[in-house]
């Protein structure tokens, strides 16, 4: 018996062919004109990759650059003092602080130089800190969104306006799969954490796949049920019943693919055998009894919970290992309005040492050198602050003009710090990086071209990183 | 230098027009060069987003949109003359497609696009040949109903469809195919029309009914079935991006159960098109809107909306309107009108000053532009209430003594503080207390009869016009020049029943025959329903970047006779159904569906898998689980636990519904935008936050994963097996299941693999009683031989709800 995944690949490399082979694009080419597209943006450019895969962890939120990474060491002497009309130009805010007054609130926590690179880290980090040789941290990162939805809405798809393919979606569709038994795109959503206020949605578009073919869609692994929806077989079908009735089912299909000439048959058959691979392929990537101890301790505790942002992080790992090419992780609960401190430490106890472990746990293997990891949430926060604000209390409201996040592995400079903010990072005042940039960034890493990974829809040449001007942020680029 | 590169170029020129006469002759091109068909879409794509429609990025003075003007494709400016009809070599736009000098060539390098491919330089050499005739763009004159081509073969049909189709194919020297059986036409159609399969019973009908109307007689039964409009809403669902939610922030319950439900009776009554335009755009404009009127007009509330929180309203505001006006753009002008938000259009010829000028029909809504907390019943006002006159009545008597037994206590609790005399205020306490009872007792009768009465969110005027502006590069408070309502320029023009233009003016412009998108746009969806893709594949856009279509004259004739009609869709319906070239086999050779992958030629039937929403009400149908219910509250049939939880922001768990709710159509499933039901959109349903003229289908591992493992899908097979062994006759049960399913028989073969399947199972089963159990739960069988050939028969009708056929129609 033919293994059908190969006929499908034959199927469609004779598609290609047919369509570099200077037919054009005849309607006979119609079906394939989009895989044409795809195709161009790997083919065409000159860019040599240097990383193969992403693993972005998404701070869903908007964790504060102030306490964070953008350090301000003057501005304890500024404690509640109007934050200079100079500084905040009257630019818009969000409709909790419209026409409040601006009251500087310093972060209450410490910063210190960290690595050879001595790049400065907060407190809050202590584990991370001890991979910031490894870290380029971005604090010129802008966007437009003032607001989580679109904030986040933006950040996924390149677009406030929903209906937009997500990155993820974007990469599966011009990259493709790197391997034949897990999908392309897996998005790791937490289940907990522990800022518990204002925790912000997350919306199935945030990983979907816009107007692109649905194939290239996330798929978001459950923590509870099957880890994949539907994946496992029901009570009373083993796998040795499912595996006769696939035979009989193919065998049916062939019958009717032989008469009917429709080759999209073939595809069932290929789907229907990749689908029962998975059904091995999967279980055998969530279940970590095997990893040894140590890799597990340096993940944390939390990593024996299931759903938990540590055992997410081992599990991009164990996905990285296999070539799923982008790997999203969701943490929710950084949205602090109020108690910023204290919520900051949770949340900070929540991804520090798993994010310090996964990066350490990649480069032991040789894995850091072309994975692309990348730390950021969809804006920042406010120098200014909400609340009663004290030196060791306030809150922080949401700030889109600048937010520091960071990027390592895969092609990037570690030890770095990238594009200045003002003295009270409240705006960028060298090298700004739009979403877009990073966008833009994240595919010339992998080889591709922005402006060349393109989509025809509704009359345009859809793009992950839009109309408006992008630039890839070569300053970073080892 | 100047003079110096001219001359250079002038050679270069020569040279080139010399060598392309050379290299066109190894270019078949048999066929005359049609402007609108072969020259526009290469000067769209490649050109236009720096010499097109938008003035503002516009290059060199050039537009190659059109011929005449000072920045005409014809003009000439600084010597250089872009196109000169006839000439190649004096035609700037030869030598700039054509050259090898990368600095000249066209489209430049820094525009990421192609270069034109040899075909499409010789198609620009034809035309330019020929006096580089410009037409208007097909699309934006009114359609003119064909004459009857000529046909060789003259026997096939006399209906225009089928000849229109037929001089295409015989044109390609292609013949069509032949009729599909009758089994396959019975289920195309049933499915086709009311999104369901055929019975057992009603195939055995229709394969004894020999008369010659037969077929006809079929297609009218269905038309009539109140299941169309349920099939027929479901795609007009999609296209208006219709959900229960909100769709943004904390994604709150939103009730558009009335505006739903009119759709599906807009179809069922087969309410003209016009009205039905004229009811969404505009149904509260009527001087008396009946309920219908002002539900339809929900059209306008369909937009994703924000919570009141932390955006700014006057940017919610904006974005709302902007959401509406792009909606009526992909609904009922088949036009990406959003793209003038920011510029004039890059492609087509709509100006940003067009743009707000449509804005400004939007952008009165006396309506708060966020939620408030959670809205009460999912309803935002304005709002209107439904009930028949007798519970309006009621109701408005209610309200009144609810009224006045608030008052009553009021008044008396002011009494009851002022008295001071122990024994008055006794017998005041004693009345507040009969007062209260009162209260709570008209309370209680209010509360219930105004929970039935239905209402429905609506559009609404504010009395004074908010002024609208131009917004600079689409920023909603960066404000440009004041513009008034009106439609676009380059399209007829609006007429004015009033003083000023309005929602009602509009809806009666694009309903007027004159216009040229309307009647297109809709018969366009409507045939790419029943063939899989429309005749222009891009049914969202009709525009200079959408495709030109297959059958031009085919959609002129279906366009100018649905508005002849009445804009009546049953009626048009009829008409494509009947015709030949949709009853044609969809079996073919490999290659055939190689060459025409989506059947554009319509050389044979078409053959695409079904939607989801298809996919699952077949498996409740077929396994006789299906309620045939209609309207009302979404339903939430069960789904895997966690997802909801996974998303929310608001504590949200999925609670499915239970009893017979679960088993209704999946039109009335439960759709939430921040998650919408993954038996859905696993099967390519689009997450209802934009709108969908079409679905794309891609085959993937988790659909199958789906159809194989899902409980519900699983409990279908077990529903169906049972009924299959309660079938007297033992040797007819493959024939039996087989037929329910598929619609047709099993031959040898299949009838062998399958009872061989069933055997090998039946003994594996046999051998595992505790498998057998597990399949079995909830069946009232005892006997371990009957559960190993339940449980057998489960897996046997679930393979055939896997088979590629049944997911396919055909």
């Amino acid at each position: 018996m033919k293994d059908p995944i190969t006929e499908l690949d034959v199927l469609q490399s004779r598609r290609t062919f047919l369509l570099n082979s200077g037919m054009g694009l005849g309607t006979a080419a119609f079906a394939s004109l989009f895989s044409k597209h795809a195709l161009a943006a790997k083919s065409d450019s000159a860019i040599k990759p240097k990383a193969k895969r992403i693993i972005f962890l998404f701070m869903a939120g908007a964790p504060s650059q102030v306490d964070l990474f953008d350090h301000k060491p003057d501005l304890h002497k500024l404690f509640k003092t109007e934050l200079p009309k100079s500084i905040s130009k009257g630019q818009r805010v969000t409709a909790m602080t419209r026409g409040k007054q601006q009251l500087v609130a310093p972060s209450t926590f410490k910063f210190a130089q960290k690595g050879k690179s001595g790049i400065w880290m907060s407190e809050l980090l202590p584990h991370l800190s001890a991979s910031a040789d490894d870290l380029c941290l971005v604090h010129s990162f802008n966007t437009n969104a003032i607001n989580h939805d679109p904030g986040k809405t933006s950040f996924c798809t390149g677009s406030e306006t929903p209906g937009k393919p997500s990155m993820g979606s974007w990469l599966s569709y011009g990259l493709g799969s790197l391997n034949k038994d897990l999908p392309d795109f897996v998005v790791l959503p937490s289940a907990f954490w522990s800022g518990r206020v204002n925790v912000q949605a997350l919306y199935a578009r945030l990983w979907g796949s816009g107007f692109l073919p649905s194939k290239h869609q996330g798929t978001s692994f459950q923590t509870v049920g099957d880890p994949v929806l539907f994946l496992s077989n029901p009570k009373g079908i083993d796998r040795k019943v499912r595996r006769s009735m696939l035979d009989s089912l193919a065998t049916l299909n062939r019958k009717h693919l032989a008469e009917i000439g429709d080759p999209e048959i073939q595809t069932t058959i290929a789907q229907q055998e990749m689908a029962f691979r998975m059904q091995s392929s999967v279980p055998e990537l969530t279940d970590i009894s095997k990893e040894p101890k140590e890799v597990l301790d340096m993940y944390g505790p939390e990593v024996n919970k299931l759903g938990s942002y540590a055992r997410n992080c081992l599990l991009a790992r164990r996905m990285a290992e296999r070539d799923v090419r982008f790997v999203q992780l969701f943490h929710r609960g950084w949205d602090h309005h109020s108690s910023l401190p204290k919520h900051m430490r949770g949340q900070c106890k929540d991804v520090d040492q798993p994010t310090a472990a996964l990066l350490k746990d990649l480069k032991l293997r040789g894995l850091l050198d072309d994975t692309l990891v990348v730390f950021v949430g969809e804006f920042g926060r406010t120098v200014y602050g909400q609340g009663n604000i004290t030196r060791e209390n306030y809150g922080r409201d949401h700030h889109p003009r600048c937010f520091s996040g960071w990027l390592a592995g895969g092609g990037i400079k570690g030890g770095m710090h990238y594009g200045k903010t003002d003295d009270f990072s409240y705006n960028v005042v060298e090298n700004p990086v739009h979403v877009r940039d990073l966008h833009a960034t994240m595919l010339h890493l992998l080889g591709v071209d922005h402006q060349k990974l393109i989509f025809p829809f509704q009359g345009l040449d859809q793009k992950l990183t839009g109309v408006e001007k992008s630039h890839v942020v070569r300053d970073i680029i080892a | 230098m100047f003079v110096i590169r001219k001359l250079i170029r002038i050679v270069f020129r020569v040279s080139l027009v010399g060598g392309c006469i050379i290299c066109s002759a190894f270019v078949a091109h048999a066929k005359e060069v049609s402007f609108g068909r072969d020259v526009f879409p290469i000067l769209s794509d490649r050109c236009f987003a720096c010499h097109g429609p938008d003035a503002h990025d516009r290059k060199a003075k050039l537009r190659l949109d059109l011929a005449d003007g000072p920045d005409g494709a014809y003009r000439t400016h600084d010597d250089i003359t872009a196109i000169k009809p006839g000439s190649l070599e004096d035609s700037e736009l030869w030598y700039r497609i054509t050259t090898d000098d990368p600095d000249d060539l066209m489209p430049p390098a820094k525009a990421h696009k192609k270069p034109l491919t040899k075909e499409e330089q010789s198609v620009i050499k034809q035309w330019i040949e020929a006096g580089a005739p410009y037409e208007r763009f097909w699309a934006f004159v009114p359609p003119k109903k064909p004459k009857t081509p000529k046909v060789k073969n003259d026997s096939w049909s006399k209906l225009p469809i089928d000849r229109l189709v037929l001089a295409k194919l015989e044109s390609l020297n292609l013949q069509p195919a032949k009729e599909a059986d009758k089994r396959t036409l019975i289920r195309r159609v049933t499915f086709d029309l009311t999104g369901l399969p055929p019975t057992r019973e009603e195939i055995k009908e229709f394969l004894a009914d020999n008369r010659p109307q037969a077929y006809e007689a079929l297609v009218d039964r269905l038309l009539a079935r109140k299941q169309y409009g349920e099939h027929m809403a479901r795609y007009w669902l999609d296209l208006v991006r219709f959900a229960d939610t909100n769709g943004m922030h904390k994604d709150f319950y939103r009730n558009f159960i009335a505006y739903r439900d009119w759709i599906i009776r807009a179809f069922n009554e087969n309410l003209g098109y016009d009205d039905f335009v004229r009811y969404q755009l505009a149904g509260d404009l009527f001087p008396e809107p009946t309920n219908d009127q002002l539900v339809a007009s929900g059209f306008n509330r369909l937009h994703l909306i924000i919570d009141r929180g932390t955006a700014l309203p006057e940017e919610s505001f904006f974005k709302n309107v902007l959401d509406r006006v792009t909606a009526t753009g992909t609904t009922f002008m088949g036009m990406t009108v959003q793209c003038a938000t920011c510029h004039d259009h890059k492609y087509d010829p709509l100006t940003q000053k067009d743009f707000y000028s449509l804005f400004a029909f939007f952008n009165n809504i006396d309506a708060a532009p966020e939620t408030g907390g959670r809205p009460k019943n999912g309803l935002q006002p304005p709002f209107v209430a439904l009930g028949s006159p007798e519970q309006k009545k009621m109701l408005a008597l209610l309200n009144e003594q609810f009224a006045e037994s608030d008052q009553a206590i009021k008044a008396k609790k002011k009494e009851l503080a002022s008295e001071k005399d122990a024994e008055k205020k006794k017998a005041h306490s004693q009345e507040l207390k009969s007062l209260t009872a009162k209260y709570n007792e008209v309370k209680g009768k209010r509360d219930r009869l105004d929970r039935e009465i239905p209402r429905a969110m609506v559009m609404k005027e504010r009395k004074e016009v908010r002024p609208t502006h131009v917004r600079i590069r689409g920023e909603y408070d960066v404000k440009g020049d004041l513009v008034t309502r009106n439609t676009p320029e380059f399209l007829p023009a609006l007429k004015k029943a009033g003083e000023n233009a309005s929602r009602m003016d509009l809806a009666e412009w694009f309903v007027q025959p004159e216009n040229p998108l309307t009647a297109r746009v809709a018969v366009n969806r409507f045939w790419q329903q029943f063939f899989g893709v429309g005749l222009v594949k891009t049914s969202e856009d009709l525009g200079a970047q959408g495709e030109v279509p297959s059958h031009p004259e085919l959609l002129d004739h279906l366009s100018v006779s649905f508005v002849e009609s009445g804009w009546k869709i049953k009626p048009l319906v009829k008409q494509i159904v009947l015709s030949r070239t949709y009853r044609q086999s969809s079996v073919s050779k490999t290659e055939q569906f190689a060459k025409d992958p989506e059947n554009r030629n319509l050389a044979r039937g078409s053959r695409f898998r079904m939607d989801a929403e298809m996919i699952r009400d077949q498996i409740l149908a077929t396994s006789g689980l299906l309620v045939n219910a209609m309207y009302g509250k979404s339903v939430k049939p069960p789904q895997p636990d966690g997802l909801w939880k996974s998303v929310t922001m608001i504590g949200e768990r999925f609670k499915p519904d239970s009893g017979d709710a679960i088993y209704r159509r999946s039109l009335y499933t439960y759709w939430k935008r921040g998650m919408p039901p993954p038996q859905m959109t696993i099967l390519n349903a689009p997450v209802r936050d934009a709108c969908i003229a079409r679905r794309e289908r891609t085959n993937t591992p988790s659909q199958a994963l789906l159809l194989l493992n899902e409980a519900e899908y699983l409990k279908a097979a077990r529903e169906l097996a049972g009924k299959t062994l309660q079938t007297k006759d033992s040797s007819g049960r493959l024939d039996f299941a087989y037929e329910t399913v598929t619609s047709k028989l099993p031959d040898e073969k299949e009838r062998k693999v399958l009872s061989d399947l069933v055997s090998s199972l039946e003994k594996n089963y046999a051998e595992q009683p505790a498998l057998a159990d597990a399949v079995c739960q909830g069946v009232d069988l005892t006997d371990a031989k009957k559960k190993a050939q339940f449980a057998a028969w489960t897996v046997l009708i679930n393979t055939l709800y896997n088979l590629d056929i049944t997911k396919t129609r055909e």
